[in-house]
This record gives structure tokens, C-alpha cells and sequence, in this order.
């Protein structure tokens, strides 16, 4: 199963708005989080095959988001690869005080604004990033993800 | 063999050529003796063959050379790195002085008992998209020649005892769509039965037996009925499909009766009106026929589960005269906080009777001739309530297993009392491999209880035939590992966050021994022999719930810090000499 690449669009993984476009006025200022899939934009297939591929986007403020992180931005929105580095749960908690991605499987805390720096918990290092773009109002990825997914022992 | 060799080399050039051994052959691992039916039903003293060592799951060994009078000389002889992170939570399983050692991620090790020397290493190449929800394991199973693993991608694997080779590997179910296995495998009379985990992520539970030879498989119970078979009515609609009842610890066996007693888990999604109905057979004990698969009788703990209490361990089974009457016995301090004691036989579980052992809020009233608690509604978590509710969801014991000595007719139990977790109830779709709780995790708090008592963790010793608590040591925080009884009279647990392994006088609580390990202990304890000495083992490894639980009580008291040092390391213990 082939990673997300230039130029996917990014898709709602679940819910009332399932596989459908995701754009950049579809998420407010301040989270909360939405999984996607992301989608071949030629063939309109879903990398949906392997859950490595599964993406968390949050829109945060631009100004609160490092250089690095904001490099890889689109107004704020940041992307990151939802499989947590510690044992692959899908990162789906949102702690909307702190701002932080949270596992809810062992608890590990990611801040979005800081390349997903790992801020507590088990897990061994940051979210992978995925460069976002936009194309025609929707998000697209800008690249590959900006490190690697899955397993590492 | 290069390691072995390897070591060879090296002790040879440390170690004056006086302490060598006499012979090579001294450095050859111990012959191996293949596990019988026999085997298993009357174990040998020295050895411990399987997860409770004994059918009757009393996680107790007649071993009595390490006792009460030299105890205070219980010195490490060696250890031996796992090499891997996370809940370390097997036994070390011995046979005739080599011993099986599972760890998280798929690995088990054999090892001399004695020596310490490694023998041999598996380590499953597990899928680079496996998602842990409980990365450890609960241990081996063992039957003639082979040592069978049950793994976290829902493989049961059979492994040649001598060299560790992969025999055969059949798959239980899809990891991807949420099975996964934890338990140690039960061998009865040549079929190994295993059980999926899952209850968390929507699966529909079993308990599975394969040909321990060839590892065909020859039956499949579901934990929750189908269309047709006795208490499907107990369901409604399509909620039986995805209601949890997983199975992820190892049942114990009545050789007698022929019948082996599995603990069943929680009904999914956690909110009780989320799966209305009884919702057989979560949160209960099934006894099944393990030549059939057929589930000969039951006993549902609690019905309609709202708590997040499984009762996934199953009983113990004891002798015990109650109220004048020799009863055989099923003895199950439960996760709902209440210690059960019911009577076994043929064709029905009876109700005996049921005791609190810790701060119980949600049941009102229990039917005194059928067991059947009645609820406190406002202590029933459902969908869009908050609830807060005592024990939490860790239950009063969680899934460690108590131990029962027949020589002192005591039961320890390793209780956690005074806290309350909140559950507050939300309904969401299923998302297959996504954690489907039907709760804010976020909101998942543990408070601590009205009673002002200043302890949580509480290893308790009960006389179970006269529903009396007869001492009980105390722990400020957590308790969380199974506990093992010696025919010393000594009762060894770890647990606690503070890293210790204790031993204590099984007839009065006294503290006689401990040490700090590397990590903090979870799994069993036990006790085996080898060219007449006495060594007790057990792995350090914290982990899993137990590192759950110590996020939540850092949450509510500074004084907890959430960092426990994780790291696995095999102890093997023996008096100094």
C-alpha cells in the first residue's frame, strides 16, 4: 500500500461527511482534530488499505506554531500522521485546553504547533508530519510524510 | 549455539579452571521432558507447567524450603534481560529446569532455570501495521515437545520446547479489525484452547481449541450467542455482533467434571444502554466442554455490563465446607468488587454467597439464592450521563490472579480499594480498529473515595468458607500483580509502583523479605526446584494498566509521578548459601 503522496487530497475517514473533501473552511480555528484518508487524485482511490496511512489534521492559530511546523502549514493547519509512534493506536484525543493531540489508548501527548513533539507518555518520538498545500479551497499533501510510520522494533 | 559458545569462551577465561565444571556436558541445557496429560494433572512439586501452575488455578506451589524461618535470606542468583520495554506480565514457566519466559512483542525465551544460560530466542516478526492495544503477554502454554504462544497479531504459534523452531502458526482472527491475543495458552488432554481480546474494539468474543500436534482446529464458542442458541434473547437487535465478551486470560479445569471454567469480559460499548438486555455470557464464568466447545453452564457475575468490569479471570477451584457443607468450589474475587463463591457441578453453577472486599457503590442488593445483584441507577453509566462510580473500572482486583494456599484454606487477593473512576457515556459509531468505548476518554478520571482511608492497594488474606477477612497489608497507591502462595506459608507479590518484590507470612500479613527490582512487577511470581534447591522467579516490567493507572493517579496527587522505569528483567531468587 502505496503512502500518501504530492498532491492526494485528504478525505474524511468516518462520520456524516465520510470520504468527502476536505477543505481548508471545513475546519475551525482552535480544533478539534478530523481523521483522514488521504486520495489519489487521478484515480479517486482511498490509501484507506493500511492503517499507516491514516492522517490527523488540526487548525490552530498560524502565529502559535513554530518555523518548522508552520513551514509545513496551510493557515494553520498542521498535519500528522494519526498512528501513535508508541503502539499504533489511532491518535483520536483532543485535549482543547492544552492543544494536544492525545492517544487514548497509553496516553501520550503530542503538541500540533511544535511538529507534534511528544509532551508526555510512552511514546518514543514525534508524530510523523505530512506538508500540506492547497488546491482550489481543498487540502492537499504537500509531499510525504517527514519520517517514518509504523513499527520500529 | 555461537552465544553458548560465546559464553563458554568468556567464563573460561574469567574464572579460575578449579570453578570450571567438571565436564562439557555440565553447560548443555537440562534434557528435555515432554508434558503429559499426567504432567499436567498432578504437576511434580519442582516444577510449574503451566500459567496457575495447576489446573485448579491456585497460582500456589507445595515448595517449602524457602519458609518463614530464611526467607530474610532470599538473595538474586541471576537475571536476564528481556531486551524489550512495556508490561512484562508472564510467568516464567519451568519444566524440569528450563524455563519459558514470554515477553511483549511476540518474543519467548528458554532459558537453563538453574544457570540463567540462554537456550534458545523467538522472536515473532510482527506486522509493521499492528496497533498494541496491550502490547504484552501472559505466557506459554506447554504439551510433549512444544511450547505454544498466543500472539498480539492472533496467531497461536507452536515452538519445538528444544529449539525454539516455529512448528505451525494458525491464524484466530484479523488483527486489523481489532482480535488480538494476550493469554497463555490452556492445554487440556492435547487441544490448546486460546481466547481474543478485543472487547475494546468491538469484536464478538471466543474461546477457540486447536490439535496441540498439527494445529488444525476443532472448535469455535462464541462468548455471545448467535441467532438461535440459548441466550441470544439476553441481546438486542445487532448488538450481539460487536458486544465484546473477549476472552484474554487463561481458564482454569476440573479433570473430574471435565470441565473448563473461562472468564468472559465486558460488554461493548461500555454505557449499559448502549447494549440493553442481560447480555449473556459478558461479565461471567462458562464452563465448556473442552472435547466439544459446548458451554455446559454458566454463571453471570453482573448483567448488563455499564462499568468496564470483566470478569475475565475465571475461579478458582477449591474444596471448601460451607456452612457445614463440603462444597466444591468456585472462588472468583471479582472486578465488580465482590468475592463470589459459587458451587460446581455437572450440569448447573449454584450461588453461594458474595462478600465486598472493597468499597462497592453500585450494587444495591444481591437475590440470596441466585446471585443476581440489583443496581443503584445513579451509579449506571449510560449514554450522555456523567457517573462516578466505586471501584473504578480497574475494579476491585483486575485481571492478576489471587491465590489460594489448601494448606492454610487462605485466599490473597491483590485489591485495590478507596478509588472511583468517572465514566462519562457518549455514543459513537464503530470505527473498525479504533478504540470504540462509547466514553470520553479524555474525561476517564479516577477520583479517590469518601472513606478518607489512605490507602488504594491492599493484598488481602481471606477465609473464604467463613466470608471473613483475616489480615490485609496495605499500599498508598496501586496494587497491581498476581500473587503467588508457597507450602512456606509465604504469599510473594510485587505490584506497587515503588518497584518492590515482598514476601509476607501467609498466616499473619507480616512483611519478611523484599527487594527492588529494575522495573515494577505485574505478572505471577513462582516458586521451582532444581537439584534439590528451591529459586522463585518472577519478571520485572512495568507496563500496560498498571502505567494506566499510575497516569491517572499522577492526575489527581502530585505526589505520584507518572514515570515508572520500564525495562524487562527475568529475577531468580535462592536462600544464600
Amino acid at each position: 500500500m502505496a503512502r500518501p503522496d504530492k498532491g492526494d487530497l485528504l478525505v474524511y475517514a468516518s462520520g456524516d461527511k465520510a470520504h468527502e473533501v476536505i477543505t481548508l473552511a471545513d475546519l475551525p480555528v482552535g480544533g478539534p482534530p478530523v481523521m483522514a484518508w488521504p486520495m489519489d487524485p487521478a484515480s479517486k482511490s482511498l490509501r484507506d488499505g493500511s492503517r499507516l496511512n491514516q492522517v490527523v489534521l488540526v487548525r490552530l492559530n498560524a502565529e502559535d506554531l513554530d518555523e518548522t511546523t508552520r513551514a509545513h502549514s496551510v493557515d494553520g493547519v498542521v498535519a500528522y500522521s494519526a498512528s501513535c509512534t508508541h503502539a499504533l493506536c489511532p491518535v483520536t484525543g483532543w485535549n482543547a485546553e492544552k492543544h494536544v493531540l492525545r492517544c487514548p489508548c497509553h496516553n501520550s501527548e503530542y503538541d500540533p504547533r511544535r511538529a507534534a513533539t511528544v509532551v508526555f507518555g510512552p511514546a518514543p518520538r514525534p508524530l510523523p508530519g505530512l506538508p500540506l498545500a492547497v488546491t482550489d479551497g481543498a487540502l492537499t499533501a504537500a509531499g510525504k510524510f517527514l519520517g517514518k510510520v509504523g513499527q520500529t522494533s | 549455539m555461537f552465544e553458548r559458545q560465546l559464553l563458554w569462551w568468556s567464563l573460561a577465561v574469567a574464572i579460575p579452571t578449579a570453578l570450571l565444571p567438571a565436564s562439557a556436558g555440565a553447560a548443555d541445557p537440562p534434557a528435555y521432558a515432554p508434558v503429559t496429560e499426567q504432567r499436567l494433572t498432578n504437576p511434580e512439586p519442582q516444577n510449574w507447567l503451566m500459567y496457575r501452575r495447576t489446573y485448579d488455578g491456585a497460582n500456589y506451589s507445595p515448595l517449602n524450603k524457602i519458609n518463614g524461618s530464611n526467607v530474610g535470606n532470599l538473595v538474586p542468583v541471576w537475571t536476564f534481560a528481556t531486551g524489550v520495554t512495556e508490561g512484562h506480565e508472564a510467568p516464567p514457566i519451568v519444566n524440569n529446569g528450563v524455563m519459558f519466559v514470554a515477553t511483549p512483542q511476540g518474543q519467548v525465551l528458554a532459558l537453563d532455570a538453574k544457570s540463567g544460560d540462554l537456550i534458545w530466542r523467538y522472536k515473532r516478526k510482527l506486522p509493521e501495521d499492528l496497533f498494541q492495544l496491550h502490547p504484552t503477554s501472559r505466557g506459554v502454554g506447554l504439551w510433549q515437545d512444544k511450547v505454544y504462544l498466543a500472539t498480539t497479531d492472533a496467531y497461536l504459534v507452536a515452538l519445538d520446547a528444544k529449539t525454539g523452531k516455529e512448528v505451525w502458526a494458525k491464524k484466530i482472527g484479523d488483527y486489523q479489525k481489532g482480535n488480538y491475543m494476550t493469554l497463555a495458552p490452556q492445554v487440556i488432554k492435547g487441544k490448546v484452547l486460546v481466547g481474543s481480546s478485543g472487547g475494546e474494539l468491538g469484536i464478538r468474543g471466543f474461546v477457540v481449541a486447536f490439535d496441540a500436534q498439527d494445529g488444525k482446529e476443532l472448535w469455535r464458542t462464541y462468548t455471545i450467542p448467535g441467532p438461535g442458541e440459548p441466550g441470544h434473547d439476553t441481546w438486542k437487535g445487532d448488538d450481539w455482533k460487536t458486544g465484546g465478551g473477549s476472552v484474554w486470560l487463561t481458564g482454569n479445569y476440573d479433570p473430574q467434571l471435565n470441565l473448563a471454567y473461562w472468564g468472559v469480559g465486558n460488554a461493548a460499548p461500555w454505557p449499559g444502554d448502549a447494549h440493553p438486555g442481560d447480555n449473556l455470557y459478558t461479565s461471567s464464568v462458562i464452563a465448556i466442554d473442552p472435547d466439544t466447545g459446548k458451554i455446559k453452564n454458566h454463571h453471570q457475575y453482573h448483567y448488563n455490563d455499564a462499568w468496564d468490569w470483566d470478569e475475565v479471570d475465571p475461579p478458582i477451584l477449591a474444596d471448601l465446607k460451607v456452612g457445614g457443607r463440603d462444597i466444591k468450589g468456585l472462588i472468583h474475587p471479582g472486578r465488580n468488587g465482590y468475592l463470589w463463591v459459587l458451587e460446581r457441578g455437572a450440569d448447573k453453577i449454584n450461588y453461594v454467597a458474595a462478600n465486598p472486599f472493597v468499597r462497592q457503590d453500585v450494587f444495591s442488593k444481591i437475590d440470596p439464592k441466585t446471585g443476581r445483584p440489583e443496581y443503584n441507577q445513579a451509579k449506571v453509566p449510560a449514554v450522555g450521563k456523567t457517573v462516578t462510580f466505586c471501584p473504578s473500572l480497574w475494579g476491585g482486583k483486575d485481571w492478576p490472579s489471587a491465590s489460594y494456599s489448601p494448606q492454610t484454606g487462605l485466599l490473597f487477593i491483590p485489591a485495590n480499594d478507596n478509588i472511583c473512576g468517572t465514566m462519562v457515556g457518549e455514543k459513537k459509531p464503530l470505527v473498525e480498529g479504533q478504540l470504540w468505548l462509547g466514553a470520553d476518554v479524555d474525561k476517564l478520571d479516577l477520583s479517590k473515595s469518601q472513606s478518607g482511608a489512605p490507602y488504594i492497594g491492599e493484598l488481602q488474606a481471606w477465609n473464604v468458607a467463613e466470608g471473613k477477612k483475616v489480615w490485609s497489608q496495605q499500599f498508598p497507591q496501586q496494587l497491581f500483580a498476581s500473587v503467588l502462595s508457597t507450602g512456606g506459608d509465604l504469599v510473594f507479590v510485587g505490584g506497587t509502583n515503588d518497584r518492590y518484590f515482598r514476601a509476607f507470612d501467609a498466616k499473619t500479613g507480616k512483611l519478611l523479605w523484599q527487594q527492588k527490582t529494575n522495573s515494577g512487577i505485574m505478572g505471577n511470581p513462582v516458586a521451582f526446584e532444581v537439584d534439590g534447591v528451591q529459586y522463585i522467579a518472577v519478571q520485572s516490567g512495568w507496563g500496560v494498566d498498571g502505567q494506566r493507572i499510575q497516569d491517572s493517579l499522577a492526575k489527581i496527587d502530585p505526589s505520584v509521578k507518572p514515570d515508572v522505569p520500564q525495562g524487562g528483567v527475568i529475577w531468580v531468587f535462592a536462600l544464600k548459601q
